[in-house]
């Protein structure tokens, strides 16, 4: 079993009756909800929590892309990745990851990956999903109906970026090149894995299965609802007669571990209203732009994760049933295990996408939910799935060969003063403004 | 009468309705297509021969794969009319089928004969944006296309299925039409008309809903703007919706347009 300590990063200080006073944490949201100085804070604590769970052992470390949003403020979340690749060692970079058809040209996202594996010394996990239709059509506005075409157009583009010795030219329809040719080249040969995160569209299992990618999904209702999901991905990799592996799958799920049952619902139940009420409050007219979903997708069923039907789903549940639903597994070290074993086996799922910092969690908090999950439940479950290989996760240098950063010492280099150089520079410039 | 029209050797396969006889007049919907209930086609039909084509997407016509943006889109209403017959027309074009009809004219002059653009599409401006259609709730909708959201037409346009498999089938058809109609319309409006619209030589009538809120009357200027031989008619006690809304004063105006 693998685990990947997955951050979304949201603004903590959403005002009380959010959800009535304003009609969605997305793409309309007002601005001035946002403190630069508060967000100054919050980027530098989920920093210092991502190298933690990088300290505890975690195996990847995950963050993802959205825009004009406070659920997840990364809207380029290569650039969380290139200050992890310098503080942390041991853990995978799980970019999960760049909405691939909204870069023009899409090697842009070919390079970012390729500089964040040759600088981390191929600890990248190079994520490619379509993005949400809030993010995609509305945000960034791609028109619904080609989004996906675009998308695999970008892909085939990037594989071909990654893996082609030569120069190339690439006449796409959306996309038209006369020198294609990558510097860097990722450190990975030929490229970083693959994982493409997905919120239930059915075209996205084929796609995967012809790959031989992983599939994330990333479900906010938890491993009982994600069931179903998770099924139609196996029973097309049956179909297809692929390997059942569980590695080939990675789940999204919110964990919260205390010293006790009790304990966990007075720690972390206002966190997880925060997040369901007010991180989760998309305007229904923005949760699926006509033309995002195919109706293959709709036909088969799958609900949409946000907007009116998701949000009425969730109407008046109460930290109990947010439990027994499985939206959180939470609870006592003991509980945590068994619940998360029995929701991992039931999901035949290999690479688990552990949500420990959840809407308005302080960093204290994140700390002890992630130290009693690194100390009290995840050596209990490294042993689940014997026999299955791992094909999907990075494969780095040896530590032995891996560049280290240089050690930090601000005290260095004092001027004729006494000075530090650092302190001359900001009396020089004090001084420049004064005399303005 | 509806009919099946087979044209670019299959490739597309569109449903027609025709109605009356006279000189030909195409009609061009909107983006919610023909109703099965537009009663304006039928008056129409007393003094021409109205053809209204469901576009690829809507309807039981297929081929929406083969139509990326607006110029595609005049250009299958070209080969439309080549394969039926039809050298010019009589364009009428109800938002964003207004917004086609005069890509039509623009693209090739001798193809209307006279053009009629109502409530259309095409244009932007920065002081009066476009409310987003694609963002409107349904709860929302009526007070945009309509004058009078209470009326029996509207209040039955905006009716929802009560049956489930009912309410799925109309969210796919609504999925489908708009997929198509975001091709011209996402996520802004203007998809370069106004580069183009110089070139339209038939004598055109601007048509608008005094209460459009959809498309706010202001809109009508820009097309005079850009026109050669355009002139506008409010039309009041209207909106988005106007040839549904007031059908006789609407085929009135079409009418003494056309017939003037």
């Amino acid at each position: 079993m693998k685990f990947t300590w997955f951050h979304l990063m949201p603004y903590r200080y959403l005002p009380e009756g959010f959800k009535d006073k304003y009609r969605s944490v997305w793409v309309d949201i007002p601005r001035d909800l946002y403190d630069p100085k508060v967000g100054h804070r919050l980027y530098n604590d989920y920093l210092d929590q991502l190298e933690f769970a990088d300290q505890m052992g975690f195996d990847g470390l995950g963050v993802n892309e959205h825009h004009q949003n406070a659920y997840g403020l990364m809207p380029s979340p290569n650039i969380m990745g290139a200050a992890m690749a310098r503080r942390t060692r041991h853990a995978n970079l799980v970019i999960l990851g760049n909405s691939i058809a909204l870069y023009n040209p899409p090697v842009r996202v070919a390079e970012e990956f390729a500089m964040l594996d040759v600088i981390s010394g191929g600890r990248l996990v190079a994520g490619f999903p379509v993005g949400t239709s809030m993010d995609t059509n509305f945000c960034y506005g791609e028109v619904p109906a080609t989004l996906r075409e675009k998308y695999y157009e970008a892909h085939d583009l990037i594989i071909k970026a990654w893996t082609e010795p030569d120069v190339f030219a690439f006449n796409g329809k959306y996309t038209k090149l006369r020198y294609v040719n990558l510097w860097p080249k990722p450190l990975q040969q030929p490229h970083p894995p693959i994982w493409i995160p997905g919120g239930g569209s059915v075209e996205t299992w084929d796609f995967v299965a012809e790959h031989d990618y992983q599939y994330s999904f990333l479900s906010y209702f938890g491993y009982i609802a994600g069931k179903k999901v998770a099924d139609g991905y196996w029973n097309v990799m049956a179909k297809k007669g692929k390997e059942l592996n569980p590695y080939s799958l990675g789940f999204a799920q919110v964990v919260a571990v205390a010293d006790t049952d009790e304990e966990a619902e007075r720690l972390y139940a206002p966190h997880m209203d925060y997040f369901y009420n007010r991180c989760l409050h998309v305007y229904n007219g923005f949760a699926d732009a006509p033309g995002y979903r195919t109706v293959s997708t709709i036909r088969a069923g799958v609900l949409a994760q946000v907007g009116k039907e998701a949000a009425l789903r969730r109407e008046g549940l109460t930290w109990k049933d947010f439990v027994n639903e499985g939206y959180v597994i939470a609870g006592s070290p003991k509980t945590v295990r068994e619940r998360l074993t029995h929701a991992m086996k039931s999901l035949n799922c290999g690479h688990l996408m552990i949500l420990q910092q959840i809407g308005s969690m302080p960093p204290e908090l994140v700390r002890k939910n992630t130290e009693l999950f690194a100390r009290e439940v995840m050596p209990h479950m490294r042993g689940m799935w014997p026999g299955f290989v791992d094909k999907w996760s990075p494969n780095p240098l040896p530590e032995s060969e891996r560049a280290m950063p240089a050690p930090i010492n601000f005290t260095r280099k004092p001027t004729t003063n006494g000075k530090t150089a650092h302190a001359a520079a900001a009396a020089t410039a004090a001084e420049s403004r004064s005399a303005k | 009468m509806k009919t099946i029209q087979k044209i670019r050797d299959g490739k597309f396969s569109v449903e027609l309705h025709t109605f009356g006889s006279g000189d030909p007049l195409l009609y061009l919907h909107g983006a919610g297509g023909l109703l099965g209930i537009d009663p304006f086609l039928e008056e129409l039909g007393k003094n021409f021969k109205v053809i209204a084509p469901h576009l690829p997407g809507f309807g039981e016509s297929t081929g929406g794969d083969q139509i990326d943006d607006v110029i595609d889109a005049a250009l299958f209403y070209h080969q439309l009319m080549d394969e039926l017959g039809i050298d010019s027309a009589h364009l009428v074009g109800h938002s964003i089928g207004g917004m086609l009809a005069a890509e039509v004219a623009a693209l090739d002059v001798h193809r209307a004969k006279k053009l009629v653009l109502v409530g259309a599409a095409g244009f932007w401006i920065d002081e009066t944006p476009i409310p987003d259609f694609f963002a409107l709730d349904l709860s929302e909708l009526g007070s945009y296309l309509f004058h009078d959201p209470k009326s029996a037409f509207a209040q039955m346009f905006l009716a929802v299925p009560q049956d489930m498999n009912a309410l799925a089938d109309m969210y796919v058809e609504r999925v489908k039409r708009l997929s198509m109609a975001s091709k011209f319309l996402w996520p802004i409006p203007d998809r370069g008309l106004k580069k183009r619209a110089y070139r339209i030589a038939a004598p055109t009538l601007v048509l608008w809903g005094s209460s459009d809120r959809l498309i706010p009357p202001v809109y009508a200027n820009e097309f005079t703007k850009h026109i050669k031989h355009a002139k506008v008619q409010m039309i009041d006690a209207a909106g988005h919706m106007l040839p549904y809304e007031q059908p006789d004063a609407f085929c009135k105006a079409v009418t003494g347009f056309l017939k003037g």
